[in-house]
């Protein structure tokens, strides 16, 4: 009873937000959904979920390193995310193989976080950052980074975009017309690590999938066209992260609730008013653009 | 040299596909031996052969996507590269990969724009192309659909565009009947024979079933005991050759018409 108490609304909640650490917050949470918004159509016809969700546990092991040896924890995260999703693009285009490979370097990664936070003896705070994201918390530096990194997946992907979608919808046509399909997924899954190494600090470890799956989720049911798939989903991500920051202001509660249950909410409406259209329709036995 | 370079076709054009003395393996197991035959330019050819006799190899060798082992190869009077932007190629269970995230339209278009790096939007030239090609195989009614939303022949026809809207010389499709009923079956059949007709296109089909493609079909590659055997369609459909070839008794049928038909030969003895 008392935990429903302590909700409050903040009356001097526009001050809060046009504090430095919101604003901060509003950068930092703007460049994640960008990125994040960007790559969820490939997330998605990838079939790359289940790695992305596998990632945001590889970096947890790196982020307690840092903290262990006394590093940077974006560097930590960066260096352990690129590596694992690098790790897993190895192992090829099957999802059969993929899938038990992500799974098996998830377990070692989720025993290494364990290990290297009981040796840091990394206070309690530290690890629900990590587990769930402090966007309050997001210093300069951070912001530094986050904006190299969201400008190298901007470019890379303006470079890429046509052939990755390619690679990505259609792969054995695309590799029997000479695109480089092997190559493109590896550099996709970098993209990837870095995103998800700024979702991290931003949602968590835990709701990253929030930012990176379902804005993109909820704007393929509205568009099956790559382009706008991307900047509706670059559209809706801006909306939660500032939604939830002006939401959490108001009540003084974590930030990282309020943009997922935004994120969420905005799924739920529109799978709602889209219906279950497209994998529900049967395959009708005739054409039926063939009357006769 | 063998003897067995290209015959030029008499349009003047070189060979579609030239084997000679090839032999494939993958895995370090050979698939197929002694590969020598000539694909003339213009032709439609049925590739059939039991399963894991190495039909789909035989598509991956002409597309560059496989090195032989021994032999040479020719595709369109080149040795084979990856990327030839004149062979179009529509794989086996294509269509029901792709999902609802993609339209009809813009599949059709990565045929034509996929491999280009960097941002440039679509050209109305391109976008007339794409039109063209989506027009030719009757997709244009269902152009902006999505391909979940598509029935398989509609889905087919689709893919077809995407192989032809870059003006492919030479088609590849990859059991392009399976999972159809027997009107779209026919329809695609038909659509075969026209791009054969207007457009000369030289056409290999893998298939099961021969008997849908029959009409179309001047000639067959078959696939018997771990060799390619290449010969006139007439010749092909005899009953003892494809009793041996499917290891199954199949009987040949010619109708008053002329049209000819295989069935299974065998029979319930017991009724």
């Amino acid at each position: 009873m008392s935990a429903v108490l302590a909700v409050e609304f903040q009356s001097e909640w526009l001050a809060i937000l046009q504090s430095p650490f919101m604003r901060n917050a509003l950068i930092g949470g703007s460049l994640v959904a960008i990125a994040a918004g960007l790559l969820g159509y490939f997330v998605i016809t990838r079939q790359n979920a289940f790695a992305a969700h596998a990632l945001a546990h590889i970096g947890f092991p790196g982020a307690t390193g840092a903290i262990l040896v006394g590093a940077p924890v974006t560097l930590g995260l960066a260096v352990f995310c690129v590596g694992g999703g690098l790790l897993i693009g190895l192992f090829g285009r099957r999802v059969a193989d993929r899938e038990m490979a992500t799974g098996t370097i998830l377990a070692l990664a989720t025993a290494l976080g364990v290990l290297f936070a009981s040796l840091a003896s990394a206070n309690a705070g530290t690890t629900t950052s990590v587990l769930f994201g402090n966007l309050l918390a997001i210093s300069r530096d951070q912001l530094l980074v986050f904006t190299a990194f969201t400008a190298f997946v901007v470019l890379t992907l303006a470079v890429l975009a046509r052939p990755l979608v390619f690679a990505s919808v259609d792969p054995d046509v695309a590799e029997a017309r000479g695109v480089p399909v092997r190559a493109l997924g590896l550099a996709f899954v970098v993209l990837l690590a870095l995103t998800i190494t700024m979702a991290v600090q931003v949602v968590g470890t835990l709701l990253l999938f929030a930012l990176v799956v379902t804005p993109a989720a909820t704007a393929l049911r509205l568009t099956a066209r790559p382009a706008r798939v991307a900047g509706l989903a670059v559209a809706l991500a801006l909306g939660s992260v500032w939604g939830g920051l002006v939401l959490s202001a108001m009540v003084d509660l974590p930030p990282s609730f309020f943009i997922v249950s935004l994120a969420v909410l905005a799924w739920v409406t529109v799978l709602a008013a889209t219906g279950r259209r497209s994998r529900a329709v049967p395959r009708p036995l005739v054409d039926a653009h063939h009357p006769h | 040299m063998t003897g067995v370079d290209a015959p030029p076709s008499p349009t003047g054009r070189p060979a579609a596909l030239v084997l000679d003395g090839v032999s494939v393996a993958r895995g370090g197991q050979t698939v197929w031996s002694h590969g020598t035959f000539t694909v003339r330019a213009g032709a439609v050819v049925g590739v059939i052969g039991p399963n894991g006799a190495g039909k789909t190899t035989m598509f991956q060798v002409a597309l560059g996507l496989l090195p032989v082992t021994s032999g040479r190869v020719e595709v369109l009077g080149a040795p084979p590269r990856r990327g030839n932007r004149r062979i179009g190629y529509v794989p086996q269970n294509y269509t029901a990969a792709l999902g609802e995230a993609i339209r009809a339209r813009d599949l059709v278009t990565l045929g034509l724009t996929g491999g280009r790096f960097g941002l440039r939007r679509t050209t109305p030239a391109e976008r007339a192309r794409v039109d063209q090609a989506l027009a030719w195989v009757g997709a244009s009614d269902y152009a902006e659909r999505r391909m979940s939303e598509l029935s398989g022949g509609q889905q087919q026809r689709v893919a077809v565009a995407q192989a032809i809207v870059d003006d492919a010389e030479l088609l590849l499709l990859d059991e392009p009947l399976a999972n159809l009923d027997l009107r779209n079956q026919q329809e695609i059949v038909r659509l075969l024979g026209d791009l054969h007709r207007e457009r000369d296109v030289t056409i290999m089909v893998v298939a099961h079933d021969l008997n849908p493609l029959l009409p179309v079909l001047t000639d067959a590659i078959y696939l018997l005991d771990g060799h390619p055997h290449h010969d006139e369609i007439g010749e092909v459909v005899q009953e003892e050759l494809l009793t041996h070839l499917y290891g199954t008794p199949v009987g040949v049928v010619r109708t008053a018409q002329g049209d000819l038909f295989t069935r299974a030969a065998w029979r319930d003895h017991s009724r």
